[in-house]
């Protein structure tokens, strides 16, 4: 049996009489990119939100590593490991980008405003290098080094993706959710974004919860694909298998055949 | 014209304009990181220079013990107060909290009126010299000491904030309290944490104060004189709060100097800063430092 490391069951969500999620269950494998496809309002996003914990579902159960975490706070759960970007940037505009990345760091630091201090004479002062140490090397993995002295509002945008993305890793999470991680980018900088995010899949071993607009990118990276539709979820599988279902294609690539693959918006 | 007395009357400006600035500062700390206006900042000084006064005089402990165990004291003071008062009020309407933070000003004047009465104190004497010269003026030591403290405060919020992992979340908090949980940090403990630093810090004020004035119900006003400190420096900013306040500080002697000589008008001391917030906020409505919020329709 495989490992599974988040195990989603019959969540539902309503704001109000709108229902954002109806009776979705999937189950994601340890060390797999997995990717939530469907068209606009499918409720994709509120399915990240329910696993990073800013929403609950009213029905339903999470659990992350064997552990349930269905009714935990969000910062309870990015301590467990659950890292997360978002869908409009959300940088802390004033900070340096080294300090941004420090911010994810935050927790992993075991020292009190006691021990901090007494910066030379504790073990403060080892366990700090060792946080810079690990920070530069995410720094070095996403090419972010140039710019790291820079304030994080002034950045382009493709740079500010790759350090939002920097600041989730620092919190050395297990499972990371990427909420549409190449939206907005061109041609070049969506390959190298794919590329990052095999990378941290591969290399850092973890797993990967995306949104993704983009077919062509979804379809080479993912491992599985689940496909939602008005908050339920129509199929999900291997990305073959997923393109061919003829229901999906009605929902959301389009019957034409000349519309397919092509991005939706 | 009396440059002397000018002279004198602005460097007092700056004395209390330093701890106008640190008054400022725990006020934009809880706005900032709690989105709070909190009216009940001078209550702070004034509980805390109460205590301090009671352990002095009734506990007979020596000044740096009785300080430091008010400064504990004040600490606890503001984490519960945020713990039981203000964080069921949290989602509630702004103008709700307000009410609340008004009430409780009300509540803690009132309560020390009654345990330590209306009449002012005055703290046994911490100097043996009252006031020191320096460049032919004179300058109390308790002022000299207010001037040190305030300085001391101020250094340690700018590397608090800048190099420490707390003060790290309390900017990412303040930034995006979304973001902030998703990157593992409790708001609730970082809200907790402003206001027991905005207390600790405030009645540090209030003690440095007392010792100059007298402990009184008038302490409290000081944090009313903060308001136009830190809307003067843009309501979020901790620079401004620290501009602003010198600012207010030197204005309301400089007023008191042209009052008492040339206009007597009277109480130019406590209306000018007003004035002068209305003029500023007339050409510049989010403070001199403060955020630009645009909006487009």
């Amino acid at each position: 049996m495989v490992d599974k490391i988040l195990k989603v069951e019959q969540i539902s969500l309503a704001f109000g009489g709108v229902k954002a999620l109806t009776d979705v269950s999937f189950e994601v494998e340890k060390g797999s990119v997995f990717s939530i496809i469907g068209p606009n309002g499918a409720g994709k996003t509120s399915m990240l939100n329910c696993i990073s914990g800013r929403y609950r579902p009213y029905e339903g159960s999470i659990h992350f590593d064997d552990q349930e975490v269905t009714h935990m706070r969000p910062n309870d759960r990015a301590d467990l490991g659950i890292g997360r970007t978002f869908q409009n940037l959300a940088l802390f505009g004033h900070m340096s980008v080294l300090d941004n990345i420090m911010v994810g760091r935050h927790h992993q630091m075991k020292n009190n405003w006691l021990t901090g201090p007494l910066y030379w004479a504790s073990p403060a002062q080892k366990e700090e290098l060792k946080h810079r140490r690990q920070v530069e090397e995410i720094i070095d993995f996403l090419d972010i080094s140039h710019v790291r002295k820079s304030i994080a509002g002034t950045l382009s945008y493709g740079l500010r993706k790759r350090v939002e993305l920097a600041r989730a890793i620092a919190l050395n999470p297990k499972l990371i959710l990427l909420d549409e991680p190449m939206a907005g980018m061109n041609l070049e900088e969506k390959e190298d974004m794919a590329r990052y995010i095999l990378d941290l899949n591969e290399e850092f071993g973890i797993t990967v919860v995306m949104i993704e607009h983009d077919m062509g990118v979804v379809m080479d990276i993912s491992h599985e694909v689940m496909v939602l539709d008005f908050g339920k979820k129509l199929v999900s599988g291997l990305p073959d298998e997923v393109m061919a279902n003829e229901h999906v294609r009605q929902a959301y690539l389009g019957l034409d055949d000349n519309e397919q693959l092509q991005e939706v918006g | 014209m009396n440059f002397e007395l000018l002279l004198q009357l602005i460097i007092n400006g700056v004395i209390v304009g330093l701890l106008y600035g640190v008054v400022g500062m725990c006020f934009v700390l809880v706005y900032k990181s709690t989105q709070i206006v909190n009216f009940a900042q001078g209550e702070f000084l004034l509980v805390g220079a109460w205590v301090c006064w009671a352990l002095l005089v009734y506990l007979q402990l020596p000044f740096f013990l009785g300080f430091l165990l008010t400064l504990c004291f004040m600490a606890v003071f503001g984490v519960f107060l945020q713990m039981i008062v203000l964080r069921p009020m949290i989602g509630e309407p702004i103008i709700s909290v307000i009410m609340v933070t008004i009430g409780l000003s009300i509540f803690f004047q009132s309560l020390t009126k009654w345990i330590f009465g209306v009449s002012p104190q005055s703290y046994p004497t911490v100097f043996d010299t009252q006031s020191i010269s320096i460049f032919g003026l004179n300058i109390e030591l308790a002022y000299l000491m207010s001037t040190v403290i305030a300085l001391i405060i101020m250094v340690s919020f700018f590397l608090f904030f800048k190099y420490s992992k707390h003060g790290l979340a309390m900017r990412a908090t303040a930034f995006d309290q979304q973001v902030a949980q998703s990157l593992g940090i409790s708001v609730k403990q970082v809200f907790a944490m402003s206001w027991g630093i905005a207390a600790t810090v405030s009645a540090t004020a209030g003690v440095v104060i007392g010792m100059v004035n007298g402990v009184s119900d008038s302490l409290s006003s000081i944090g009313i004189k903060v308001f136009p400190a830190v809307i003067l420096g843009g309501l979020d900013s901790i620079v401004g709060a620290i501009v602003g306040g010198i600012t207010i500080g030197i204005l309301e002697n400089v007023a008191e100097f042209f009052d008492s000589q040339y206009l007597h008008i009277g109480n130019m001391y406590d209306i000018a800063p007003f004035y002068v917030l209305l003029i500023i906020l007339w050409f510049k409505p989010y403070g001199l430092f403060g955020t630009r919020d645009i909006e487009r329709i």
